[in-house]
């Protein structure tokens, strides 16, 4: 019974509303309006439930503002004139009817609009309800999950209404998903229809339809519950799929990140054969290039902050490669063929660049802050995504598309492909190996440091951000095949997929055990990589 | 017999050996003997420091005996060592008993904090010194074994073997920092109080540990002497030099490779168990790549490839790691870092192994006999 | 199999090679080659780069497993299934192309390395030397015109000095088959000439594989020689005969 009142109230408030908005707004409705808004300020929870249903559906402009401001217990009113405003502490006050600043209203004399469980309720239903009829389908659209979320049968005749009046096809199938949810709980209802709101209920995956469908299971019997439990059966079977589609998703996302960590590394061990133990400082100095430039940027220009990623990309990838060739001219040059000894020099060089980027930044994290298009996140499918793990996957395949093109079809490659082939036909044949040597150990650095304006993104900018990646990089280029940028990205994307299946089982921090461990096992297997290049040259 | 090769022992052996001897008994008679304002006398703190020195001097000894003479770059020699710093730590923690902070007999502090209710079966026998001692050496050299078993057999050389030996410590690392390992976690394993029934922190402890650290080293020097003027030396120098060569003339060189590096990791493993009761204290920050780098620094800066240069080389490089982190710590890896590449750059030979071919040189020059070669 | 015990080439013969083929990534490095040595006999294999000359030294030697073909020792030893080490131990030396000897050792620890004597590492850390071992590293010292060096680094000798050490370490190994890889690349004319003369002293009681490109060298020889082209043989016989052949002199000189 009590329940068949609440509808009759939602359905009185629907059509309230509809006739309200019809109305022209007019000195009769402010009169009345005011009357309504006169009830807040009795102090008493009665009146106050009473109003927010009248306010809902009284069409008044301010009304959807109003009740916000009572469900964050910003609603005051003054007792003495029985007129309400919105106002925080410290802050102005706002006439609630207009929207107008109230300087002339004395902020002392105010006194709060109390609520309890019974104006929260009324609360929630007329916000929906006024949601449900907002012209904006954005808002639309939230109240309607709002309400299926809900399941009130109190707001059905509301739902239906809405339903009826409803354009945008999208909508109108999460409200009648919304009233068909409450039909299935409805005991009142005919088999016939529940098992029509059953079929309409399971067009959604999500979690709550699946305790929605074992709800109506178990409140039912014969046909009903055989469907509901068949229907939750097929969406938990399809929930799984998607939660897999999810881990897969995930471990790319890590994937492209030890992708982009270890491309430039696969230039500079991988087809230079130079073992580059700072390869990880060039990383932390590209994120540190990130920082810089969005700091500039927002001293010197702060409109074009969030392009700041933009400008840092070539920036960093020109800071880091001009360091690297630097450190190919003074250092490593002296060491070709000396691998061991080259890992030695690179590491001191490793300590130094951490130590110096602390004693010039300190050794606390720097922020970097995530500019627009990059937060946020919004689902496909049955799949969660953030923007910014997402645009990094996309980042990455940037990366190493361009890497790839650079050195199959520009010139530039084509001379450093020859000379990590055969060193001396290629100087023979006129080309500079030195300056090649230089330029290419110089892009594998660049590109490090192009890694570390998105690392920048999703880690701690800090001098030690580099030491974290050596060891997933080397892992990555020794995994996929030495001297085979395919075989990098494969095995990126696999070990981050890898990671993410592993870890479920195993926790994080096992499951990277049980990787290196795999990896460790695998070198010895194949010492040569996944894509191993065969032949005598390599042998030698 | 003119061309025996080396002597077992040559001058710089002697020396070497001279120095161990002299100051495992002068040191002891210096910190308890002599009275605090002598000149002669030398504090605690020292002695511990010094003890330190030559527990890093074992542990570069172990490096050079597989980096110097087989060619085999480990950069996983720090987790034979803290492996080895962790069964001695084990020890030292059960022999605590009841004068923890909880008071609980059976079980360490930590698991008491961790809601434990009994040991893990991975602390069993520790509460016994031979066990612990027998497990200082066995956890290494098993892990070694096991390694190297996979890693020589298929034949993974060079800097392959390298980072997959930094993989290794780093796992290590990863599983030492987890509580659930049962070995204290991030703080690892501390407050020791005393050892073999004598306390840890008396100035008497000390100057033993120090006799010790000072003897193990004499000793090991013995061993790895042995090892390498012998014919087996000579196989693990052909390894450095030419490997596949070494396999055509018929030598098995996994297994050559494969019981140096165990004797090796042993070796550290002694070094750790001797460098705790010294600090006082074993966590996982021992597994940290870094560590293993740096060691293999020492054995560059001493001269890879003449034993005695390796000790003297972790010698050297910690000292002025000491003196640095006293007067400009900023700076300390600022130093480090151009070590490494100026020893690589100008001094690949190291201290004594310049030094030697000077020597030589000068012998030559000199009209006499041509050196024995090392 | 069967036929194979039938086969009168196979079983006198001390290394016997047939159908052999492997390939690297598509690349076919040796296609069906066939190669029968006997016992005592020394060998001069020559044939133009690719030809697969030093592909076929390294399946002999167990470096590269054939992907088809047979290769049996003395008959019966499969080599095949036979890692480096088994097979230097049934007694096949082998000298690289470039010379590869153990740059800090001595000359003297280089051949004593090499010496025929136990190879586990039990017996090279605790074992006695034998005694004649002096007595048999200067034997091969002399033959190899390397006496006075003998207390030299390996480093410090010349290039042909090098190619006669790793020579000597192969005659150090005692070995039944001698496989030597362009024993005299880099020879001025006097090193090759006494290579040549070292060579068949060394023939007298050892079979011997030869590879070189060196014609002159080949003649001074004076053995039976075997053409290889595209990993298969082209032609066998005396020089003379094989470098009077149409298809040969194609090979080498071009169309």
């Amino acid at each position: 019974m009590k329940s068949a009142v609440r509808g009759l109230r939602g359905l009185a408030l629907i059509l309230g509303m509809a006739a309200a908005l019809l109305a022209a707004p007019g000195s009769a409705l402010a009169d009345a309006a005011d009357d309504i808004l006169a009830r807040f300020a009795t102090d008493r929870f009665a009146d106050t439930e009473k109003a927010i249903a009248d306010l809902a559906g009284s069409g008044l402009p301010s009304a959807s503002a109003i009740l916000e401001a009572l469900a964050a217990n910003k609603l005051l009113f003054d007792p003495q004139e029985r007129k309400i405003y919105i106002g925080a502490e410290g802050a102005p006050l706002i006439d609630a009817k207009t929207g107008a600043k109230a300087d002339a209203a004395d902020a002392a004399a105010m006194k709060r609009v109390r609520t309890n469980n019974a104006v929260r309720t009324a609360l929630q239903a007329a916000q929906g309800a006024l949601g449900l009829t907002s012209p904006d389908p954005v808002k639309r659209r939230s109240a309607a999950e709002a309400v299926y979320k809900a399941r009130d049968p109190a707001q059905r005749a509301g739902v239906e209404a809405a339903l009826a009046a409803e354009k945008d096809p999208q909508i109108r199938d999460i409200f009648s998903q919304a009233r068909a949810a409450m039909i299935a709980l409805d005991a009142q209802a005919p088999d016939a229809q529940k098992l029509e709101a059953i079929d309409v209920i399971r067009a959604r995956a999500s979690r709550d339809t699946i305790s929605l469908l074992s709800a109506v299971a178990n409140a039912n019997k014969d046909r009903v519950k055989a469907a509901a439990e068949e229907a939750s059966a097929a969406l938990q079977a399809r929930q799984a799929l998607w939660s897999h589609v999810q881990n897969i998703w995930y471990g790319l996302s890590l994937g492209s990140v030890l992708l982009l960590a270890a491309i430039g590394l696969a230039i500079t061990f991988g087809v230079m054969g130079v073992i580059n133990m700072a390869h990880g400082e060039m990383v932390m100095i590209g994120a540190y290039t990130t920082f810089v430039t969005q700091e500039w940027i927002r001293t010197h220009n702060p409109a074009l902050l969030d392009y700041s990623l933009l400008f840092a990309v070539p920036l960093a990838f020109l800071v880091t490669g001009a360091v690297g060739v630097a450190v190919e001219r003074s250092i490593i040059r002296f060491l070709y063929g000396r691998p061991l000894e080259t890992l030695l020099a690179t590491f001191g060089l490793s300590l130094i660049l951490q130590q110096a980027v602390r004693t010039i930044f300190g050794a606390n994290n720097r922020e970097v802050s995530a500019p627009a298009f990059m937060s946020g996140s919004f689902e496909w499918g049955g799949l969660a995504i953030t923007s910014g793990r997402m645009w990094i996957i996309v980042f990455a395949l940037l990366v190493f598309t361009a890497l790839q093109l650079l050195l199959r079809a520009t010139p530039f490659g084509l001379r450093m492909r020859a000379v990590t082939q055969n060193r001396r036909m290629a100087s023979a044949m006129g080309i500079d190996t030195n300056r090649v040597d230089a330029l290419a150990f110089g892009l594998g650095s660049g590109i490090a440091g192009v890694a570390g304006v998105a690392l920048s993104q999703i880690d701690n900018v800090s001098p030690n951000l580099g030491q974290s990646y050596i060891i997933d990089s080397f892992m990555v280029v020794v995994f996929g095949g030495v001297g085979n940028l395919w075989g990098t990205l494969v095995a990126g994307l696999t070990l981050g997929v890898a990671n993410k299946f592993l870890e479920p089982f195993a926790g994080a921090v096992l499951g990277k055990i049980a990787l290196l461990v795999f990896i460790i096992l695998f070198i010895q297997k194949r010492p040569r990589g996944l894509f191993a290049l065969k032949g005598r040259s390599v042998e030698a | 017999m003119a061309r025996a090769g080396p002597p077992f022992l040559d001058t710089r052996g002697i020396i070497f050996l001279a120095i161990l001897i002299a100051a495992a008994v002068l040191v002891p008679v210096m910190a308890l003997a002599m009275p605090p304002g002598s000149f002669f006398h030398m504090p605690v703190y020292l002695v511990a420091l010094f003890g330190k020195y030559l527990c890093f001097a074992l542990l570069a000894l172990a490096l050079d005996l597989v980096w110097g003479y087989c060619g085999v770059l480990s950069l996983g020699h720090g987790a034979f060592f803290a492996l080895g710093g962790y069964a001695m730590g084990m020890y030292l923690m059960r022999q605590i008993g009841s004068r923890g902070v909880y008071g609980n007999p059976d079980l360490p502090d930590f698991m008491v904090f961790l809601n434990w209710k009994e040991l893990p079966w991975t602390w069993w026998g520790f509460s016994s010194f031979p066990y612990a001692m027998m497990m200082v050496l066995l956890l290494p050299g098993v892990l070694a074994f096991a390694f190297g078993w996979f890693a020589f057999r298929s034949r993974v050389t060079g800097v392959y073997l390298s980072i997959i030996t930094q993989a290794m410590t780093y796992a290590l690392l990863l599983a030492f920092f987890r509580n659930d390992m049962g070995f204290g976690g991030n703080n690892g394993l501390t407050d020791f109080k005393d050892i073999l029934g004598f306390s840890v922190q008396a100035g008497s402890t000390r100057a033993a540990l120090f006799s010790l650290s000072a003897l193990m080293l004499a000793g090991s020097y013995l061993i790895a002497r042995a090892i390498t003027v012998s014919k087996f030396g000579k196989v693990l120098i052909a390894i450095r030099d030419a490997e596949s060569r070494t396999r055509f003339i018929g030598y098995r060189v996994e297994t050559y490779k494969l019981a140096v590096f165990v004797v090796s990791a042993m070796m550290a493993g002694a070094a750790g168990a001797l460098y705790v009761p010294q600090v006082g204290i074993i966590n996982p920050g021992e597994f940290s790549t870094t560590n293993s780098i740096e060691a293999v620094i020492w054995v560059a800066v001493g001269g890879r490839g003449t034993l005695v240069g390796a000790a003297l080389g972790a010698v050297v490089v910690n000292f002025a790691k000491t003196w640095f982190t006293g007067v400009l710590p900023e700076f300390w890896l600022f130093a480090l870092g151009l070590i490494f590449i100026l020893v690589t750059l100008f001094l690949p030979k190291g201290i004594v192994g310049t030094m030697s071919q000077w020597t030589s040189r000068e012998r030559r020059r000199a009209g006499g006999a041509p050196a024995a070669a090392e | 199999m069967v036929t194979n015990a039938e086969n009168p080439s196979l079983t006198s013969s001390l290394l016997y090679l047939d159908g052999v083929s492997v390939s690297f990534d598509g690349y076919k490095a040796l296609r069906g080659l066939s190669l029968v040595l006997a016992p005592g006999e020394m060998r001069a294999i020559i044939g133009p780069n690719g030809a697969g000359k030093t592909t076929m030294m390294d399946i002999i030697t167990g470096k590269t497993r054939p992907d088809e073909g047979e290769v049996l020792f003395a008959g019966a030893t499969d080599l095949t299934r036979l890692d480096e080490v088994a097979i230097a131990e049934l007694g096949i030396g082998r000298k690289f192309q470039k010379p590869t000897v153990f740059e800090s050792h001595t000359v003297g620890d280089n051949l004593l390395l090499a010496l025929k004597a136990p190879r586990s590492a039990m017996a090279t850390l605790f074992g006695r030397p034998p005694a004649d071992q002096q007595e048999r590293i200067d034997r091969i010292l002399e033959t190899t015109r390397l006496k006075d060096l003998r207390a030299k680094p390996a480093a410090d000798l010349s290039h042909g000095q090098k190619q006669w050490l790793e020579i000597g370490m192969l005659l150090a190994q005692d070995p039944r088959l001698l496989l030597v890889d362009e024993p005299v690349a880099g020879m001025t004319d006097a090193e090759t000439a006494q290579t040549a003369v070292l060579l068949r002293e060394i023939a007298k009681d050892h079979s011997v594989v030869v590879v070189e490109h060196d014609m002159g060298f080949i003649r001074e020889l004076g053995v039976k020689v075997t053409v290889l082209h595209e990993g298969a043989v082209l032609a066998e016989g005396p020089l003379d005969v094989v470098s009077a052949d149409p298809r040969v002199i194609e090979v080498y000189l071009g169309r």
